[in-house]
């Protein structure tokens, strides 16, 4: 008795698919494609004469030093964002969930930060946190260069973490307050009547039934930290990839190389190693981590 | 409904032939200008291109902010590759080489002597002209918004910290900056990691190199050498003061950069482009005095002209003969002395002919009080002809040369890295931008 309807044709469906497959062709893999010539050729950036020059520009790349630092940076930050936000988006969702009296606005509000472009937040951040001017002034008055972004490269991090934390936790919130809602209530009730409190429900109950939602989080987010568009616009507005390649990360070293250099070949030979890197993550997080999350 | 919908369709229809009847008898020809000021400066770039669009009726210019020198040279790019280029790109200093060897431009000179323009290019500050010109001599693009770094000094707190000298030399900034200090003030001096005052126009007056083969006017060949020149000693003397606490790093990343900290008068002396010299005014606080002075030099230099900074206009290749006409008006309108007179007054750039600064000398412009002091920028850009080391800078990827720069000084004033070792570092890193620029452009010559 399979009801599932199915088309007839294959015309059909390839037409309401078009729409799609052109937008992919057009701003993703012809892009991809450009990129490859670039990388393995070097051009003026006007045009003109590419010459091929084989692996030179990835021998370039990784015989430098610098670029090494900006592998790790990036890691840094792509791992401690994630959790962060994934953990700030958890506590969250966990609390909304719970209905108490007057959590319905919070929904809402939680929500906002992610409306905000990355740029816009750094902007803000920098201000609000800068160290002469910023919240962390009197501090600094007491205790000197208790909070400097400006001269420690760690800081800086943690600087350019908190703004991508603050801007992506509304949006895993979302998600992990919808995985909750879908965790059965009659489990949670059961727990409350054998005398569980809310910490014990959510590590024991709900979080192992969000397996599935926060695998889904963390390689949405790791993706997010390495190639996101806000990653380069948080770090530019804020610590310029600063103090002394602190923040440097692979993105934002990428489009400094391509757009302030007008290196487009090293740039492009960056970019294919950053695909490569997220490509191997999300391998590698779906062979070995999402065999974990799945429940019958 | 299906009536409704017909007429308003039909109405519409109606309504565009007439748009396009009326747009077609008033045919002018259409060019598009991108330029790269943003803000107040990019609101006077849009009076000027209304203004000229007012004074003649043939050509219509669509001017266009790109909101920042490196997103338009980005820009530009992008579209002259897409074949979707303006006939005029605004294109800043560092990106000259670039547009050179780019071979997507009409020179200045073929562009106005084709539309029938007399120019006399010797009427260029030589400062300014030699910048942008080619080995020759010849403009290849018009020079636009000039300018050169200045040293602002807060008259008012000089006198209550009794100092009764003005800096022209670093000694004497040093002597001033203690008895501020002993005057109580907290931020004698402030500083950033903007090269360009620091590095190049410091190497310039004291007659520098900062690199080989005349600073890469002579060959892609050149190689950095600032970390074989007194500018080591400088950054050594800048570390020595700002460790006294008498020079004072002011970055936008720690809260306020040095403009806002000389105009909220938290610092009382800077260096800074004569650019900023309108805002300074406007900022400050009504009463407070303050003056501009030429950068000072070490005791026993013999100053030589300071380098030109700003932009440059560039009409590119590969545009309708038509526009190339509206271009070359465009450019003559605005090489006029009234519109030179103009443009100077209501941003802070210098005049680049000697006729507009002529004329803006003669009718007393620089006695007048908002503008008093702007003259010495010209003075300063024309204090001896130019030279091998105070011509320019031609060096390839420069943005990104100076970005190292700018990296390396982070290091050495927040992070205590030692500064010859941090600059023999960075020279390096600069050559192998430099090299790889040569590669990129193998076969090709500076003209």
């Amino acid at each position: 008795m399979d009801k599932r309807a199915a088309f007839r044709s294959w015309w059909l469906p390839s037409l309401f698919a078009l729409p799609q497959i052109i937008l992919i062709l057009l701003f993703f893999y012809w892009p991809a494609v450009a990129v490859l010539r670039w990388a393995f050729t070097l051009e003026p950036p006007f045009g003109g004469a590419a010459e091929f020059v084989g692996f030179a520009n990835f021998q370039e790349v990784f015989a430098d030093p610098l670029y090494w630092n900006s592998v790790g940076v990036s890691l840094a930050f792509a791992l401690c964002g994630t959790l962060a936000t994934i953990f700030i988006g958890l506590v969250l969702a966990l609390a909304v969930d719970r209905q108490l009296p007057g959590s319905a606005p919070f929904r809402f509000l939680y929500i906002l930060p992610y409306a905000i472009a990355g740029p816009a937040a750094g902007m803000a951040f920098r201000f609000i946190l800068s160290p002469e001017r910023g919240l962390m002034a009197s501090v600094n008055a007491t205790f000197p260069d208790f909070w400097n972004p400006a001269k420690y490269g760690s800081h800086a991090l943690l600087l350019v973490i908190v703004v991508f934390a603050w801007k992506w936790a509304g949006y895993t919130f979302i998600f992990l307050l919808a995985g909750l809602q879908s965790v059965p209530r009659s489990l949670i009730e059961a727990a409350a009547m054998d005398g569980c409190g809310p910490i014990r429900r959510a590590v024991d109950i709900q979080i192992p039934l969000l397996a599935p939602t926060l695998f889904f989080l963390l390689v949405i987010m790791m993706t997010e930290g390495f190639v996101g568009a806000d990653t380069y616009g948080i770090v530019a507005r804020t610590t310029d990839g600063g103090p002394n390649h602190g923040t440097d990360v692979m993105v934002y070293r990428i489009v400094e190389e391509a757009f302030r250099g007008l290196n487009y070949s090293g740039a492009s030979a960056q970019s294919l190693v950053l695909i490569g890197l997220i490509m191997t993550f999300t391998f590698i997080q779906f062979r070995f981590i999402e065999r974990q999350v799945h429940y019958k | 409904m299906r009536v409704s919908v017909t007429t308003s369709v039909f109405i519409g229809l109606m309504a565009s032939v007439a748009f396009g009847a009326s747009a077609a008898a008033a045919e002018k020809t259409k060019f598009e200008f991108w330029y790269g000021l943003s803000g107040d400066l990019g609101e006077r770039v849009q009076d000027a291109c209304k203004k000229f669009n007012d004074s003649q009726s043939e050509f219509e210019i669509v001017c266009t902010s790109q909101n920042g020198y490196d997103t338009t040279l980005q820009n530009t790019i992008a579209a002259y590759r897409a074949k979707k280029q303006p006939a005029i790109t605004q294109i800043y200093d560092a990106g000259t080489l670039d547009m050179m060897l780019s071979g997507a431009f009409v020179p200045a000179k073929k562009l106005m002597a084709d539309n029938g323009y007399i120019i006399d290019w010797n009427n260029y500050f030589g400062g300014i002209a030699n910048y942008y010109a080619t080995a020759k001599g010849e403009l290849n693009s018009f020079p636009f918004n000039s300018s050169t770094a200045m040293f602002y000094y807060n008259v008012d707190a000089f006198q209550k910290a009794g100092i009764d000298f003005k800096p022209d030399t670093w000694e004497q900034v040093e002597e001033a900056a203690r008895k501020l200090k002993a005057a109580g003030y907290g931020c004698p001096l402030a500083f950033n990691f903007d090269t360009w005052p620091l590095m190049e126009q410091f190497s310039a007056i004291h007659n520098q190199p900062l690199a080989t083969k005349a600073n890469g006017y002579n060959g892609l060949d050149a190689e950095l050498v600032v970390n074989k020149t007194k500018f080591v000693d400088h950054v050594k003397f800048f570390k020595k003061m700002a460790d006294e606490k008498l020079f004072v790093v002011k970055t936008k990343q720690l809260g306020m950069d040095i403009v806002p900290a000389f105009t909220s008068q938290t610092c009382q002396m800077i260096q800074t482009s004569i650019a900023d010299h309108g805002t300074i005014g406007k900022t400050l606080p009504e009463g407070v005095k303050w003056e501009v002075a030429m950068l000072p030099v070490w005791k026993g230099t013999e100053r030589q002209n300071s380098l030109v900074g700003g932009a440059s206009l560039w009409v590119l290749a590969g545009r309708p003969e038509a526009e190339y006409k509206g271009a070359a008006a465009f450019l003559n309108y605005l090489a006029t002395p009234e519109m030179a007179e103009w443009w100077s007054t209501v941003t802070g750039y210098i005049p680049v002919t000697k006729t507009g600064f002529d004329a803006m000398k003669a009718n007393g412009f620089y006695y007048k009080a908002p503008y008093k002091g702007r003259e010495l920028a010209i003075q300063s850009l024309s204090f001896t002809p130019t030279s091998e080391n105070t011509r320019g800078i031609r060096l390839g990827g420069f943005t990104q040369i100076r970005k190292e720069f700018a990296t390396a000084l982070e290091a050495i004033f927040m992070q205590n890295a030692d500064v010859q070792a941090e600059l023999d570092e960075t020279v390096e890193r600069g050559n192998a931008v430099l090299r790889r620029f040569e590669k990129t452009y193998a076969g090709q010559t500076l003209n």
